[in-house]
C-alpha cells in the first residue's frame, strides 16, 4: 500500500486523513518538503487503523469525510490517543470547527489555506504536545509575561492587571499559539457555570487589549478567530 | 416552627391563585343596600369621583339618576359612555353599551343596578353577565345591588314581603367582590320616601306601600347587614386560613342535594347553598333520571332548578337510574359526599304514603356514614302530577283492539270446549291469555284484557249463566285473581319496556358516538374530517350544521367552512365570534344572545378554542337531557379529533421543513466542497511553489497571478454560497455578544491586500456597548463593504471605517473618497445582481445584496448615501440591548 509507506526522511510523522486525492498529494508534498514523514488515508476508518499502527506524532484531519463524519473520527481517536490533531474545514462551518476544538482538536485551518499557515499551526500543535516544561517567563515580541512573579511588561513598562484579567492572560499564555474556543476560555477562567456568558470574554479581552496592545484596534498579540474564539499569537521564529 | 402551625400549602396556593386571578380579572365593588332609596348610587358616584381624582381612568357605563338633582350633580365631570339605543316593539330603550365599553377599556367602569334584566335582543339576558364580561376583560367595575336581588335570599324576602322577586343575581357573582354596605335606618328612609326623595317605579300601587313598611324594612336591613357580615366573615376566614397557622379552613365536608322537577327543589338548592357557604364546603346537585317522561312544564322547571344550582356554584351531575335512592347513594359514595340533602316527603296521601315512607327509610338505613338532611320543601305551585308511569307504559289504540279481538277469539274457543271440560279449566285458559297479553301489550290493554276476560268468563260460563252474579266463593276468587294478575302483568311489562327503552336510548347514544369516533378516525385530512362532522351532526340531531374555523390570516376572525348545510349570516357570524373568543356556548338555548337563529358551540381543547360548530334545528329547545349530553359529547369528541389533526398537520409540516432544510444543506455542502477542493489545491500549490525554491522575477509574478486568481475565485464562490444561503431562507444567525471594535479590526485584517494602495483608517471610540449579533455574518458584511469601496475607488485614496452608538442603536460606517454613487444607483445598490452604472468590469453585483441580507438577518439596517464632500458612505445600524452585568471582581 503506497499511501501507508513511510517516507525515508527522518522527522516527526504526520497522518493526513482526507478524501480528496489531490489535496492528499499536495499536503504530502508540502509536508515532506518541510521535513515531515507523511502517512495518508482516504477514509476515516482507514485513518484510525493507521493511527493505531504507526502512532504518528500528528494528525491532519478533514472534517468532511465520506464514510465517517470527521468529528466522529476525532472522538474515536481521542478515546485512546492524545496525538495533536489539526482539522481542515471550510469557512462557513464555524459550528463544526468549534465542535472539533471542543472535542479535543488542537487547531484548525480553513480551506483554501496557504501552506505557510498550515505549517505554523502544525509547529505550535507539536510543541504543545511535547509538553515542554512550562517556562516561567514568556517573551513574545515586546511583551514579557512572568508567570512566576505575576508580572507583565509591555515595551518595558509594567502593566497592572486585575485578577480576572491576569487569569485570562495566563490561560491564553499557557496555550500560546493555539486557538481557544469561547467555551474553553470561559470554562478555564470563570468556571463551567459561565460557559455561555460570552459577554464576559468580550469585555475582558477588550480591556486586556487596551492595556497590552500598542494599537487595540489592530491587535498583534491577542487576535480574534472570528466566530470561534481567540488566539495568543506567537510570531514564527 | 413546627409542622402543624405552618400555613397549609393548599391555602397558600389558593391565596396566590386568587391574587393572580384578581390581577388579571377586573375587581368588582358592590354598593350594597337593604332597599331602593338608601343612597347606593350616590355612594358609588362619590367613590368614583375619588378614584377619578386619584388619576384613574373612570367611565360611567350606565347610571340611573331617576332625575334626582343631587345624584345628577355628582355624575357631572365623570366621563360618560353613550348608551346603546334600541327599539323593542315600538318602545325606545337604552341599555349599557357593552361593546363600546370593552373597546374603550377604562380602568374602572360604573354600571348601576346589577340585577337589571336587559331588553330582548341584548347580548346577555342579565346585566350581571355583562359585568362578568367586563371583569373578564380586566376592567374594574363599581355597581349597586339591593339585598332582595341576591339569589340565595330571594326565598326569605318572599316570605317577609309577600312579593316574588324576579330579578335575581347569583351569589357566585358576589364571591370575589368587595361589598360596601350603604346603610340607612328605616325611619330615615321612610321620611325620605315621604319627601319624595326616593324613586319608586309606581308609587300608587299597594304592593309598593306594602313593601315600604317599617317592619319589612327592619327585616330587610337585618338581612343586608347579615349578608355583608357573612361576606366579611369569609374574607376574614380566608385571611386566617392563608396567612395564619391553624387549619380552621378545611372542614372536609361535601354536600349533595337531590334535584327534581318539583318547584320545591328551588328552595332546597338555596338551603344547600347556604349550608355549603357556612361550611365552606363544595356541593353537588344531582338529578336522577328515572326514565319517566317529563311534561314540558316539568322539564323546564327541572332545567331551571339545575341552572340555579349551577349559578349558585354547585357541580351539577345527572345520572340515570330507576331507583332514586340507590342512585343518590352511589353518586354520594363516588364523590366522597358527607351530607345528603333531600326534600321532606309531601304529606302522605292515599297513594304515595307507602312509596315516600319506604324510600326515605331506605335512604337513611343505607346511608352509612353519610348524614342525611331532610329539608322542609315548600313549593309555590303544585307540581304537575308526578308521572309515575314510565314511558311506553300506555298502550296504543291498536293494542286495545288486538286485546279485544284476542279475548273474543279465546271466548269462542271456550264456547267450543265447554262441552268437554266444564267451566273451571276455562278460567285457566283465560288466565293464560291475560298473562300472554300482559307480556306483550301495555298496562292499559292488559287491565282491559283481565277485566274483559273476567266478565266474559263470569257471564258466559259461570253458573248462573248469562248473569254477572258470582255464585260461589271459588268463582269470586277466580274473578279477583284475573284482575290482580292483569294489573301485575301490565305493570311488569311496562317497567321492562321502560328499562328496555332506556337501554335502547343509551345504546343509541353510545352507538352514535362510536360511529362518529370511528368515522373520524378514518379521516386523513381536515376536509374529510369536517365532512364527517357535518354529516353526523345533521343525521343524529336533525339539524342544519355549519362549522366555523379561525381565519389563518386574522386568527381572531372566523370563516365558515364550505361543507356546512346552511349559510351563517353576518349578524349570526358575530354570535359565533363571541362564542369563539369567550370559549362559551352562545345563541339559542343559551344565556348569550338567545334570540339568534342557531346554537354556537365552541370546540374547546386544552390548548384553546379551535373553532365553532353552529346548529340550527326547529326543535333545539325540546332536546331531552340525554340528547343534550350526547351533543356535548359529540362536540368534545370533535374538538379532540380536530386538535389531533391539527397537531398531526403541524408535525408533518415541520417534517417537510426539516427535510427540505436538510436537502438544502446537503446540496450547499457538496457544491461548496466540489468548488473549494480545486481552489484549495490551486492555492496550496501556489504557495508551495514559493517555498519550494528561489524563483526568478517572471516566475514570482506568475505565481502571484495564480494566487490572485485563486483568491478572487474563492471570494466569488463564497459570495455565491452566501446568496444561496440567504435565498434558501435557512440562514439562522448565531446570536452572541459582539465587540464592535473587534468586528471592525477583524474585517480590516481580512480585507488586507485587496485594498492595494488605498489606506484604511479606523475611527472607533472606546467604551462602545456590546451588540447581540452573529459575528461571522457581520464580519462578512463589513468585509464586502470594504471590498466594494476598494473596487469602486481609484488607487491611493483613503477609506475610513468608523463606529459609534447612541439612542439604543449602534452604527458602523464605511466611507470612501471615490466618485460616489449616481443618483439612479442610490436606491438600487442593494438589489441582487445590480451593478452600478459606472462600475468597472468584473464583479457580480452580489456583494452588497449579501451585506443587506446579513445585516437584516441580525435585526439591523443598512443604507447607502453620498458624503457631502464626495465619495460614498454605507451605514450599518444595529439595535443595542443592555448586556447582562459582569460579576463583581475581587481586586
Amino acid at each position: 500500500m503506497n499511501s501507508a509507506a513511510p517516507s525515508a526522511t527522518p522527522g516527526p510523522q504526520v497522518l493526513v486523513i482526507d478524501d480528496e486525492p489531490q489535496i492528499r498529494r499536495l499536503l504530502q508534498l508540502t509536508l515532506e518538503s518541510a521535513g515531515y514523514r507523511v502517512l495518508t488515508a482516504e477514509k476515516g476508518q482507514e485513518g484510525l487503523i493507521l493511527a493505531a499502527q504507526h502512532r504518528p506524532a500528528m494528525v491532519v484531519l478533514d472534517l468532511g469525510l465520506p464514510d465517517l463524519n470527521g468529528l466522529e473520527v476525532l472522538r474515536r481517536l481521542r478515546e485512546w490517543s492524545e496525538v495533536p490533531v489539526v482539522v481542515l474545514s471550510v469557512q462557513e462551518a464555524e459550528a463544526d470547527k468549534i465542535a472539533a476544538l471542543d472535542s479535543g482538536a488542537d487547531d484548525y485551518v480553513t480551506k483554501p489555506f496557504n501552506s505557510g499557515e498550515l505549517l505554523a499551526r502544525l509547529r505550535v500543535a507539536l510543541r504543545h504536545a511535547e509538553k515542554a516544561p512550562e517556562l516561567p517567563v514568556l517573551e513574545i515580541g515586546h511583551w514579557v509575561i512572568d508567570l512566576a512573579a505575576r508580572r507583565v511588561t509591555a515595551d518595558g513598562r509594567d502593566v497592572s492587571l486585575t485578577a480576572t484579567e491576569y487569569s485570562l492572560l495566563r490561560f491564553l499564555v499557557r496555550h500560546a499559539g493555539k486557538v481557544l474556543t469561547h467555551r474553553q476560555l470561559l470554562r478555564g477562567v470563570w468556571g463551567a457555570n459561565a460557559e455561555h456568558q460570552t459577554h464576559y470574554l468580550r469585555v475582558y479581552l477588550a480591556r486586556l487589549r487596551e492595556k497590552l496592545e500598542r494599537n487595540p484596534a489592530a491587535p498583534e498579540l491577542l487576535v480574534t478567530e472570528p466566530g470561534v474564539g481567540y488566539r495568543l499569537l506567537v510570531p514564527a521564529k | 416552627m413546627t409542622d402543624s402551625d405552618r400555613p397549609n400549602p393548599d391555602a397558600l396556593l389558593k391565596a396566590v391563585q386568587r391574587e393572580e386571578q384578581s390581577r388579571q380579572r377586573g375587581r368588582l365593588k358592590v354598593f350594597f343596600g337593604m332597599s331602593p332609596g338608601v343612597g347606593k348610587t350616590y355612594a358609588m358616584l362619590e367613590a368614583a369621583r375619588r378614584e377619578l381624582a386619584s388619576g384613574r381612568d373612570v367611565v360611567v357605563g350606565y347610571v340611573e339618576t331617576h332625575g334626582r338633582t343631587e345624584t345628577e350633580a355628582l355624575t357631572r365631570g365623570l366621563p360618560q359612555l353613550p348608551r346603546r339605543e334600541m327599539e323593542y316593539r315600538g318602545v325606545r330603550l337604552t341599555e349599557l353599551d357593552l361593546d363600546g365599553l370593552l373597546q374603550r377599556r377604562p380602568q374602572l367602569a360604573l354600571v348601576d343596578e346589577l340585577a337589571h334584566t336587559n331588553s330582548p335582543g341584548s347580548r346577555h339576558p342579565k346585566r350581571y353577565q355583562d359585568v362578568e364580561e367586563l371583569l373578564a376583560a380586566g376592567i374594574d367595575v363599581f355597581t349597586t345591588l339591593n339585598v332582595q336581588h341576591v339569589e340565595s335570599r330571594a326565598e326569605v324576602i318572599r316570605e317577609i314581603t309577600g312579593s316574588t322577586v324576579h330579578e335575581t343575581v347569583p351569589d357566585s357573582v358576589l364571591d370575589g367582590a368587595e361589598l360596601e354596605l350603604v346603610d340607612l335606618p328605616p325611619g330615615d328612609l321612610l321620611q325620605r320616601l315621604q319627601e319624595g326623595k326616593v324613586y319608586v317605579f309606581d308609587r300608587a300601587t299597594a304592593a309598593v306601600e306594602n313593601f315600604f313598611r317599617e317592619g319589612n324594612l327592619t327585616a330587610l336591613r337585618e338581612l343586608a347587614l347579615r349578608l355583608a357580615a357573612e361576606h366579611v366573615g369569609h374574607d376574614t376566614q380566608f385571611f386566617v386560613a392563608s396567612k395564619a397557622q391553624s387549619g380552621v379552613w378545611k372542614t372536609g365536608q361535601r354536600l349533595l342535594v337531590g334535584v327534581s322537577p318539583s318547584p320545591s327543589s328551588l328552595s332546597m338548592v338555596r338551603w344547600t347553598r347556604g349550608l355549603a357557604e357556612n361550611l365552606r364546603a363544595p356541593w353537588l346537585a344531582l338529578h336522577v333520571d328515572t326514565g319517566a317522561v317529563l311534561e314540558e312544564p316539568d322539564r323546564q322547571r327541572l332545567d331551571r332548578n339545575l341552572a340555579l344550582a349551577r349559578d349558585l356554584g354547585a357541580e351539577v351531575i345527572t345520572t340515570s337510574d330507576q331507583d332514586v335512592v340507590s342512585a343518590l347513594l352511589r353518586v354520594a359514595r363516588q364523590q366522597n359526599v358527607t351530607q345528603i340533602i333531600i326534600g321532606k316527603p309531601a304529606p302522605p296521601g292515599p297513594f304515595n304514603f307507602w312509596r315516600s315512607y319506604v324510600g326515605l327509610n331506605r335512604l337513611i338505613r343505607l346511608s352509612g356514614n353519610i348524614d342525611v338532611h331532610c329539608v322542609r320543601a315548600e313549593g309555590q305551585e303544585r307540581p304537575s302530577r308526578r308521572p309515575q308511569l314510565p314511558r311506553a307504559g300506555e298502550g296504543t289504540l291498536v293494542q286495545y283492539g288486538v286485546v279485544c279481538g284476542v279475548v273474543v277469539a279465546v271466548t269462542l274457543l271456550c264456547v267450543l270446549l265447554r262441552k268437554f271440560t266444564g267451566h273451571n279449566p276455562l278460567s285457566l285458559i283465560y288466565l293464560l291469555t291475560v298473562v300472554v297479553l300482559g307480556l306483550t301489550v301495555g298496562r292499559g290493554p292488559a287491565v282491559l284484557a283481565a277485566a274483559l276476560s273476567a266478565c266474559l268468563w263470569n257471564f258466559l260460563f259461570v253458573p248462573p249463566l248469562y248473569t254477572i252474579r258470582i255464585g260461589s266463593l271459588h268463582d269470586g276468587l277466580m274473578f279477583g285473581m284475573f284482575i290482580v294478575v292483569g294489573l301485575a302483568m301490565g305493570q311488569l311489562t311496562a317497567r321492562l319496556r321502560a328499562q328496555e327503552l332506556n337501554e335502547r336510548e343509551r345504546e343509541e347514544r353510545a352507538t352514535a358516538l362510536y360511529l362518529l369516533t370511528r368515522e373520524l378516525a378514518e379521516c386523513r385530512n381536515l376536509p374529510e374530517l369536517l365532512g364527517v362532522v357535518v354529516r353526523q351532526l345533521r343525521e343524529v340531531f336533525a339539524a342544519q350544521v355549519a362549522v366555523l374555523l379561525p381565519d389563518s390570516e386574522a386568527p381572531s376572525e372566523l370563516l365558515p367552512y364550505p361543507f356546512g348545510t346552511f349559510e351563517v349570516s353576518a349578524k349570526e357570524q358575530s354570535v359565533a365570534v363571541w362564542a369563539f373568543r369567550n370559549v362559551k356556548p352562545a345563541g339559542r338555548t343559551t344565556d348569550t344572545l338567545p334570540s339568534s337563529a342557531a346554537l354556537y358551540l365552541p370546540l374547546t381543547t386544552p390548548t384553546g378554542c379551535l373553532g365553532v360548530i353552529a346548529l340550527a334545528a326547529p326543535a333545539l329547545e325540546q332536546q331531552t337531557s340525554g340528547r343534550r349530553n350526547l351533543l356535548e359529547s359529540f362536540v368534545r369528541q370533535i374538538a379532540l379529533v380536530l386538535d389531533r389533526q391539527r397537531l398531526r398537520d403541524a408535525e408533518q409540516e415541520a417534517q417537510w421543513v426539516a427535510e427540505s432544510e436538510r436537502l438544502g444543506k446537503v446540496l450547499l455542502n457538496s457544491v461548496s466542497h466540489e468548488l473549494r477542493t480545486p481552489l484549495a489545491a490551486l492555492q496550496t500549490a501556489g504557495t508551495g511553489l514559493r517555498t519550494a525554491g528561489p524563483l526568478n522575477a517572471v516566475q514570482t509574478e506568475l505565481v502571484g497571478e495564480i494566487e490572485e486568481a485563486g483568491a478572487r475565485l474563492n471570494r466569488l464562490v463564497r459570495n455565491l454560497l452566501d446568496v444561496a444561503r440567504l435565498e434558501s431562507g435557512h440562514l439562522q444567525p448565531r446570536l452572541d455578544w459582539c465587540d464592535l471594535t473587534d468586528l471592525c479590526q477583524v474585517a480590516a485584517r481580512g480585507v488586507g491586500p485587496l485594498l492595494g494602495t488605498r489606506s484604511l483608517t479606523l475611527h472607533i471610540p472606546p467604551g462602545l456597548p456590546l451588540v447581540r449579533a452573529d459575528f461571522v455574518l457581520l464580519e462578512q458584511a463589513l468585509l464586502n463593504l470594504l471590498v466594494n469601496a476598494a473596487v469602486h475607488t481609484p488607487e491611493a485614496t483613503p477609506i475610513e471605517m468608523s463606529a459609534g452608538a447612541g439612542d439604543g442603536m449602534a452604527w458602523i460606517t464605511v466611507s470612501d473618497h471615490g466618485p460616489g454613487l449616481a443618483a439612479a444607483d442610490l436606491g438600487r445598490v442593494f438589489d441582487r445582481f445590480y451593478r452600478a452604472t459606472a462600475a468597472r468590469p468584473g464583479g457580480t453585483g452580489l456583494g452588497l445584496a449579501i451585506v443587506k441580507g446579513f445585516v437584516e438577518a441580525n435585526g439591523g439596517t443598512v443604507e447607502a448615501a453620498n458624503r457631502p464632500d464626495g465619495g460614498a458612505r454605507f451605514t450599518i445600524r444595529l439595535p443595542v440591548t443592555e448586556a447582562p452585568k459582569l460579576p463583581a471582581e475581587a481586586s
